[in-house]
């Protein structure tokens, strides 16, 4: 439905202005890029702090009868948060300003873009932004010899799966919210994921009502696909994990250019 | 403001004026995240870390999760809503037209602070004590600890919000020193394991030293340097950044 939804209205050219418009935003100062380049930069202190310092602690680590390093463990997740914040900062804080202060969905709905359009134009564009994060984060894991090179390659389609997925669920979060302060609530859900998706460790450790809890939420299906081939353990259960990942990403999708056609069309 | 309050007095009247329409938002801020990296990295992680320096993984970590919440609390209140009491609501342009003068605004805004770290703390070390994470009676001093770091930190990085233009500088100020130093100040790992070439940098951040009390005081063990030494470095940034954030004021509010 959503597939047939978006083939029969969306124009590549259309999208492609939306994209073209966030592109010459980056002209308009440092302030923009170099946010956006530093962004980078957090999981990967997170990796060298916990994976690193506080892995030194704890040693090896078996999950599932096979025993790795602290680091290989954590480095995946981190992997997996990178693609997840590189592609909610843009969805989020951007589109949100974009629609509510700047006003630059109505300028861009004065021209032949439709509301699906911009929703896929900004999607793309937060991809852009979070494969840039993974694409440099793989090379430093690889370096860190926490994956082997082939993996890092089967890996980076899967952060990019994982950019969609959050970057759907952004923005149809962003068409809800009310004001700034709501922006408090879903960073703290944010990180929430962060915390207890499977990212510093197993989720088998916690209670079993907690387990399940988190196995509804997004970031531990995009931790356990990311983790599963960095790891090179490929399994069919990974395809499930991707699927959910897929369906989140069409029914965000959905949901915010519905919510933008009434919100700037009525 | 009424007859005879001191004008500081006044302005910390109107920082808690407006935390009573805001306060809910804050509470996950300080109460909720704190608690929450307790049980992710201290009972989830700590799980395989087994002891720390002759304590359990969550009793190492708790004082250190204590001072860095009273650290990004210090900073995170004293970047946007500065610069935006300049520069989009003008507040400090309309105290400059009352009796209050940029020291009181200052030492408003400090006290304020103060204030709200203190609540997070005694909140988040009821939880630390029903964890069974405090093992000597010297923990009453971390609030203490924690309100000394507060202005050591909050007063320099005011300075800062009140001379810059730009709020981009903030997340730089975020990424590239208020999470490396939570990260690496000895609040997950003892400062031992880092590299003995960073190490200086945890020992330059205010932070650390703010760790080192609490977690002395909280198990009551002896800190790394003498107690003297790191209260003393701790309360140079916190004179130093006072004078530089009055002198920031009262430049800005010159034109």
């Amino acid at each position: 439905m959503v597939t047939a939804l978006v083939a029969s209205r969306v124009s590549p050219g259309r999208v492609g202005a939306v994209i073209g418009r966030n592109v010459g935003a980056l002209r308009s100062g440092p302030s923009y890029w170099i946010v956006l380049v530093s962004g980078f930069f957090e999981p990967l202190l997170y990796l060298l702090s916990i994976g690193v310092g506080v892995g030194a602690l704890v040693g090896d680590l078996t999950v599932d009868g096979r025993t790795m390093p602290y680091a290989a463990f954590v480095a995946p997740a981190m992997l997996a948060v990178s693609a997840m914040s590189g592609a909610l900062a843009e969805t989020t804080f951007n589109f949100f300003f974009k629609l509510k202060y700047m006003k630059t969905f109505e300028a861009v709905l004065a021209t032949p873009v439709r509301p699906i359009e911009i929703a896929v134009g900004e999607l793309v564009w937060a991809i852009v932004r979070g494969s840039l994060y993974t694409g440099i984060f793989l090379v430093v894991m690889v370096a860190m010899g926490l994956t082997e090179p082939g993996w890092a390659l089967a890996a980076f389609p899967a952060t990019v799966l994982v950019g969609l997925a959050f970057g759907g669920l952004g923005m149809a979060v962003s068409t809800l919210m009310r004001g700034w302060q709501d922006f408090d609530l879903m960073g703290t859900g944010q990180f929430a994921l962060f915390l207890f998706s499977g990212t510093f460790s197993p989720v088998r450790d916690y209670p079993a009502a907690v387990e399940v809890l988190v196995q509804v939420t997004p970031l531990y299906h995009a931790v356990e696909l990311v983790r599963g081939l960095c790891l090179g353990v490929p399994g069919w259960g990974l395809l499930g994990h991707a699927a959910y990942l897929v369906a989140l990403a069409g029914v965000g999708v959905w949901f915010a250019s519905r919510r933008l056609t009434r919100v700037l069309c009525d | 403001m009424s007859l005879g309050v001191h004008p500081t007095v006044a302005v910390l009247e109107r920082h808690l004026t407006l935390y009573r329409r805001l306060w809910q938002a804050s509470v996950f801020s300080s109460f909720v995240l704190p608690v929450l990296f307790l049980l992710s990295i201290g009972i989830g992680v700590g799980g395989y870390v087994g002891k720390v320096q002759g304590v359990e993984y969550p009793s190492f970590i708790a004082p250190g999760v204590l001072a860095s919440t009273a650290f990004q609390i210090a900073v995170g209140e004293s970047t946007y809503s500065v610069l935006g009491d300049f520069k989009w609501v003008r507040a400090y342009h309309a105290m400059r037209a009352t009796p209050v003068g940029p020291a009181d605004m200052v030492r408003g805004h400090l006290l304020y602070l103060v204030l709200r770290v203190t609540i997070a703390v005694v909140a988040f070390l009821t939880v630390v004590l029903f964890f069974g994470g405090l093992h000597s009676p010297w923990a009453l001093v971390t609030p203490l600890v924690c309100a000394v770091l507060t202005v050591s930190v909050a007063a320099p990085v005011t300075a800062f919000a009140a001379t810059i233009e730009h709020d981009s500088y903030f997340s730089l100020l975020f990424r590239f020193v208020v999470i490396p130093s939570t990260l690496f100040a000895g609040v997950f790992f003892p400062l031992e394991q880092l590299t003995a070439v960073l190490r200086p940098l945890a020992y330059a951040s205010p932070l650390w030293h703010a760790v080192e009390l609490c977690r002395a005081a909280t198990l009551g063990t002896a800190p790394a340097w003498p107690v003297v030494v790191h209260a003393g470095y701790l309360l140079a940034w916190a004179v130093v950044g006072f004078f530089l954030a009055v002198r920031a004021f009262r430049r800005r509010l010159e034109d």
